[in-house]
């Protein structure tokens, strides 16, 4: 039968035209006077806590292993982002750049020495010895003052969290992760939350693989670190405690374990909720709370389940409807590929 | 990854014998000893296989064979090689291939992706590859997919590819299983009651494709199973296990005519199933 499908540059293309049209808009609605300051922030907020939440997923939702311990690895990357850019050591540009990478390698080292003993115990376990970790991160942080400024914190960071690097640094955490997932790789890290032990009898070496979500995952959460370093100009360790780390895993939860989509449309909902109720400030949290009972209860697996979002599909089906009447049209609009 | 002019089944040297061989095998859990003294030799292209009791220990040996257990006692060759320091991965990748007693498949993923885990080692770009999308990523996905439809056409299952394994019917996900195993490129091939909870045309019809797969791929069969007809119409070889040790070796109708095996498994009846 023929079917309409897209090949696979045009699919790029498609995709690449949104991110960009996404950018400049959003540039153009951060530059300009359109919204107040608190909603510029909350719309950078929500930008890595969309990194934070799908480079969870990407350990909790894909590998299907409960990881306590994310903003550990966000404290690691903030505070080398923020050493680093507080040297001043290069221009401003590079600076970012490099910040931002030393960040993510901070955090995936961290992320190499935790994940090795950590992924070797499973479930309960595995949450528990993470948050642990979590918390040792921290208090290190705490005790290290002539470096990381103890509990007073560390002030004067640049800020070099605009919109433009919170949204590339974004796109790329979702870009190579969504990468990931569509090869070998993430077959294989797919197949560990399925089944472990069908996974090692076909060959596949589960706890490389473990170890690599989990670097991956702590890579991103960095990243997002540097990033909040950078936005806030200010890091105090009590930042990093527990209830970031329970932050992040709601907004995987909410938005649906496992699916992309879901961590992103998780941290916008609960990012930009402070937002929508200015005037409910104080019941902010039985707001939190009431949301995800009602979401547990009636869509346990999540507001977006396990369903990821790809334009091109829709495309492709709309395509299909219309190639049953007229095909030729339809065709040469979309670059298209006769037999596929 | 292979090479794509090469023909899709590997070619196999069936003057290397035997396949498998074990010496000696036991394990212990605690003070139990669950499988002692278990001898074994299989031949590069032998369908051969292993009844008795339940409780008997089959499936204990079978995951003994793949490293699921570390066995206690004696030792195990995959094609002359000894399998001493060797994990699940590292006899997976020495030839041994196999299918769970209870279906293990990855019930999230799609039938074509279940079968592209099984190629994992046939492809051959890093890391690095997967997140540039260089062209060693297109060439090796491509090849993949082509044998994982290529190997899923052995029981005419191309065309349930973009279906979720778990939302298969229990005799296509008993196939699938197969059709995982298979793509790991395999020497032999452990079957855990592959006939379980199949009528009896559904068996006749196993039968005929075991028979398929070894002449296809040439390779050895080990396969545990209660369906005494399906032993006895296809192995070359029974091995009969009971309280832990082989009592019995030899072919099907020397094990019919065995009084031990008689007394241990098969009953005064003859022939019949004991365990349904």
């Amino acid at each position: 039968m023929k079917q309409f499908s897209l090949r696979m540059p045009v699919r790029y293309l498609i995709n690449a035209c949104l991110i960009i049209a996404f950018l400049i808009i959003g540039n153009i609605i951060t530059q300009g006077e359109l919204l107040s300051r608190a909603q510029n922030n909350i719309i950078i907020q929500v930008g890595f806590f969309i990194i934070l939440a799908v480079s969870l997923n990407l350990s909790a939702g894909y590998l299907g292993q409960l990881p306590l311990g994310h903003a550990g690895f966000m404290a690691v990357g903030a505070y080398t982002g923020a050493i680093f850019w507080r040297m001043g050591v290069l221009p401003d540009g590079a600076s970012v750049v490099v910040g931002l990478i030393l960040a993510g390698l901070a955090a995936a080292v961290f992320g190499i020495i935790i994940g090795i003993p950590a992924l070797r115990l499973k479930g309960d376990y595995l949450a528990i010895i993470t948050l642990g970790f979590g918390e040792m991160i921290r208090v290190l942080i705490n005790n290290l003052p002539s470096i990381t400024g103890g509990a007073q914190g560390l002030a004067q960071i640049p800020r070099h969290s605009t919109f433009l690097v919170v949204y590339i640094c974004m796109v790329v955490c979702c870009l190579v992760i969504h990468f990931i997932m569509k090869s070998r790789h993430g077959r294989a890290i797919l197949s560990i939350r399925d089944n472990e032990i069908a996974t090692e009898s076909c060959g596949v070496n589960t706890t490389y693989y473990k170890v690599m979500a989990f670097v991956v995952s702590a890579f991103f959460a960095g990243i997002a670190g540097a990033l909040y370093a950078g936005f806030l100009g200010i890091l105090v360790p009590s930042d990093f405690d527990f209830m970031m780390s329970i932050n992040i895993l709601m907004i995987v939860v909410l938005g649906g374990m496992g699916s992309m989509l879901g961590s992103i449309v998780g941290a916008i909902v609960l990012t930009s909720m402070p937002l929508l109720m200015v005037d409910l400030a104080r019941y902010r949290m039985i707001v939190y709370a009431l949301l995800l009972i009602i979401v547990m209860i009636f869509k346990p697996s999540g507001l977006m389940g396990t369903y990821d979002f790809s334009l091109s599909a829709i495309i492709e089906k709309i395509g299909r409807r219309f190639s049953s009447g007229k095909v030729e049209k339809e065709k040469a609009q979309k670059g298209g590929d006769g037999n596929a | 990854m292979r090479d794509p002019k090469k023909p899709f089944i590997p070619e196999r040297d069936l003057d290397k014998s035997p396949v498998l061989e074990c010496v000696e095998l036991g394990i212990d859990f605690g003070g139990l000893t669950a499988v002692d003294d278990f001898n074994i030799t299989i031949a590069p292209t032998e369908i051969c296989g292993l009844i008795g009791p339940n409780g008997a220990g089959k499936t204990t040996i079978f995951n003994l064979l793949t490293k699921v257990y570390q066995p206690s006692r004696g030792s195990m060759y995959l094609e002359g090689k000894d399998t001493k320091n060797m994990n699940t991965i590292g006899v997976n990748k020495a030839g041994i291939a196999r299918t769970f007693q209870n279906i293990r498949l990855f019930n999230r993923m799609t039938v074509l992706e279940n079968v592209l885990v099984g190629l994992h080692n046939e492809m051959d770009y890093k890391l690095f590859g997967t997140i540039f999308r260089l062209p060693s990523y297109w060439r090796a996905e491509r090849i993949a997919r082509e044998r994982a439809l290529e190997y899923l056409s052995i029981f005419d299952m191309q065309d349930m590819a973009d279906y979720k394994a778990g939302s298969l019917p229990y005799g296509s996900q008993r196939r699938l299983e197969i059709v995982r195993a298979l793509a790991t490129n395999p020497a032999i091939l452990l079957l855990d009651e592959p006939a379980a909870g199949m009528n009896s045309s559904e068996t006749e019809e196993l039968m005929e494709n075991i028979r398929k797969i070894r002449d296809m791929f040439n390779i050895a069969i080990f396969l545990i199973e209660h369906d005494m007809k399906l032993v006895m119409g296809i192995c070359e070889g029974v091995a009969v296990l009971n309280y832990g040790k082989l009592i019995a070796k030899g072919t099907p109708e020397d094990i019919q005519n065995d009084p031990q095996v008689i007394e241990a498994y098969l009953g005064t009846g003859g022939g019949e199933r004991e365990n349904a």
